[in-house]
């Protein structure tokens, strides 16, 4: 008995030894960080001789009143809305044609994955060409069309678009390896025996591939919200929130608060409002669409 | 009626010809196995008739229609796979009536029809579950039923028993046979099964390397094996086949004293009997034992005679250790001659002196 216990006691040090290597490094740079942001948000910035003090819910009350954090807002509303569906659409339609018999797969394949390797700062400045006015490779193209001489980033009406344009480009690519993998999991056997009952392409697509990529679709769903609340590298580099704050998303504008102004304190708060949204995106994700997914 | 014809039909891939140009024919409402070891050409020939493969050459006539260029929905047939390929994310009835629904068949002849399939294979109370809560037997079940809710006169089966256990196996052979009968379909299905086949099947296509070895009833395929590999393949333990060399007066079993069995020809021959004709007796092939197999009801002795080994079936247990001299004896009837070379089945070089004696075999 005493033995035994002693073992027993002796496994659970081993154990609580082993995982404290990656339950200190998540704790140090994860949870603490989210924990100091919430409560740093309660307190007002430090400033030379003033130090911070509480102010209770201040930050917040100003945010309410921001008229940058409600364009943020919006912006990276639309960003969502048109990222997300598009570029997982995107990604499914080039999935379907590189899993299918195709000559040279693999290099319409590595293609496709291309600029997800590339990093989003290279793309930025890629792009950046693409987009000058009149000699810009879309200008140049537009003339042929008889149109051009558009300052795409420059105007208020087309920056947001265009890094719209810029992040589809980038994403849909990512998004394919996952539904090209999910695809190659469902058995062939399964569209013969599909086939064989009358089921056209478009119904075997509906009714059979369609519901069993189910579960990678809530993955690059999840995916596709975190990443258009989290990539921000292109607007760093390419229009700074700019023109007249057309292109200011959430953390770019966290970012420029906490880094710009050096107001850490309405950063924090903002992070933490930032934060929550996710967070209740992911749950609903999880909650609902989970129940209406088959996984095998 | 229905049934199906093939003529000439073949598939190569590359170097590879997996059906080398077969042609056979079926008639309405006709059990048909095709058996064969594994790389024979069975299931691809299966998969030809289902339409799931183009054939490289022949056709295939289903229903007095040649549906060789058709795609698989119209060829007016049903399959069951041998993985069933039941839809993992639809319920069992949604399984079932898939086709139908593909087909826009309205609802209420779709409930009709899956309330007589569900009656007929006894699913009521799985209706509502997915296939992964479904056991092996059930999952065949449903695979069963999306293929009969059809309705279509012929129904093909990929080694449909083949991922169930013994047990489940031999109720399936008879309900899947009762059903075929009942229903009065043309049904193919592949199996390397010697026993299934010769159990369920009206007709059995034997194929070896792509082409068809035998092509006929059952008893038939026991009794008169066109080739030594149609005679080794059916039966357990499979049939002697021993070697034979010219002697006084005939052909008779290399490296032993005894009675030709055989006429002498121009190319060298080799004799088959099955273990359960031959008996030990006072005349006969003198022969040595080398060992028993005990299996309850019969046992299985193996002897030597001559330079050649012969097993022996024999009712009740074993009485023989091994050393002890037997003599074995056999019908004339019960002997095959093949040919070495070509393995094909020699009705011509039986001796005179055997046919006129008849199926006595005193003539030993």
């Amino acid at each position: 008995m005493r033995a035994g216990r002693l073992a027993g006691s002796r496994n659970a040090l081993t154990s609580a030894l082993l995982l404290l290597p990656a339950a200190v490094l998540l704790w140090v740079f994860t949870y603490q960080p989210i924990v100091t942001t919430v409560i740093d948000s309660f307190f007002s910035t430090a400033r030379g001789r003033r130090p911070s003090v509480f102010i209770g819910s201040t930050h917040y009350e100003t945010m309410v009143a921001d008229p940058v954090f409600w364009k943020a807002l919006v912006n990276n509303a639309i960003y969502a809305f048109t990222t997300i569906p598009i570029s997982m659409a995107l990604a499914l339609a080039m999935a379907l044609f590189v899993s299918g018999k195709l000559r040279g797969r693999g290099i319409v394949r590595m293609a496709y994955f291309t600029p997800t390797v590339l990093p989003m700062v290279a793309v930025a400045n890629i792009w950046l060409f693409f987009y000058t006015p009149d000699y810009g490779l879309v200008d140049q193209l537009l003339r042929h069309f008889g149109g051009g001489g558009a300052n795409w980033l420059g105007s208020k009406e087309t920056a947001l678009g265009a890094l719209i344009v810029i992040t589809i480009w980038k994403e849909a690519g990512f998004f394919m390896i996952f539904y090209l993998a999910a695809l190659q999991q469902i058995s062939p056997t399964l569209m013969e025996a599909a086939a064989l009952e009358g089921a056209s392409p478009w119904q075997r697509f509906r009714r059979v591939t369609l519901p069993l990529l189910m579960p990678t679709t809530l993955f690059v769903s999840i995916n596709a919200v975190i990443g258009a609340f989290r990539l921000v590298d292109h607007v760093i580099a390419m229009t700074r929130g700019g023109p007249d704050n057309a292109t200011v998303l959430l953390l770019f504008y966290v970012y420029q608060v906490g880094f710009g102004y050096w107001d850490t304190g309405y950063a924090a708060a903002l992070t933490v409002v930032l934060l929550a949204m996710l967070a209740l995106i992911a749950l609903f994700q999880f909650g609902y669409a989970d129940k209406r997914v088959h996984y095998r | 009626m229905s049934g199906i014809k093939v003529e000439g039909l073949a598939k190569v891939w590359g170097d590879f010809r997996a059906v080398g140009g077969i042609s056979f024919e079926t008639k309405p409402a006709e059990f048909v196995a095709l058996l064969g070891p594994s790389g024979c050409g069975k299931s691809t020939t299966l998969r030809l008739i289902a339409g799931l493969e183009t054939a490289t050459s022949g056709r295939i006539v289903i229903d007095g229609r040649d549906v060789s260029d058709l795609p698989s929905a119209e060829r007016n047939l049903s399959m069951v796979f041998q993985s069933y390929a039941l839809f993992p994310h639809l319920s069992v009835s949604e399984n079932i009536t898939f086709g139908l629904s593909v087909r826009r068949v309205p609802k209420a002849e779709q409930a009709r029809r899956l309330a007589r399939i569900v009656d007929l294979l006894g699913l009521g109370t799985l209706l509502s579950r997915r296939p992964s809560q479904l056991s092996g037997g059930q999952q065949q079940r449903v695979a069963l039923g999306r293929a009969l809710i059809a309705e279509t006169p012929v129904c093909l089966l990929d080694e449909p028993l083949s991922n169930l256990d013994a047990q489940l196996r031999s109720e399936m052979r008879n309900e899947i046979r009762s059903l075929q009968r009942r229903l009065g379909i043309t049904m193919v299905f592949v199996t390397h099964d010697q026993t299934e086949a010769m159990s369920m099947a009206d007709r059995v296509i034997l194929m070896r390397d792509g082409l068809i070895e035998q092509n006929g009833a059952p008893a038939e395929l026991y009794e008169q094996p066109a080739s030594v590999a149609v005679a080794r393949f059916i039966g357990t333990p499979p049939m002697n086949v021993v070697d034979l060399e010219p002697g006084p007066g005939g052909a008779t079993i290399a490296g032993a004293d005894g009675p030709p069995l055989a006429a002498l020809g121009d190319t060298p021959l080799q004799l088959g009997i099955r273990p359960e004709h031959i008996t030990f007796a006072d005349e006969g092939f003198a022969a040595v034992v080398e060992g028993s197999e005990y299996f309850g009801a019969d046992t299985i002795t193996a002897c030597r005679v001559g330079a050649q080994r012969m097993l022996v079936r024999t009712p009740g247990k074993p009485s023989l250790s091994p050393g002890a001299a037997v003599k074995l004896h056999w019908p004339a009837t019960a002997a095959h001659l093949f040919d070495r070379d070509t393995g094909r089945r020699r009705p011509d070089a039986v001796l005179p002196t055997q046919q006129d004696t008849g199926a006595t075999g005193e003539s030993l």
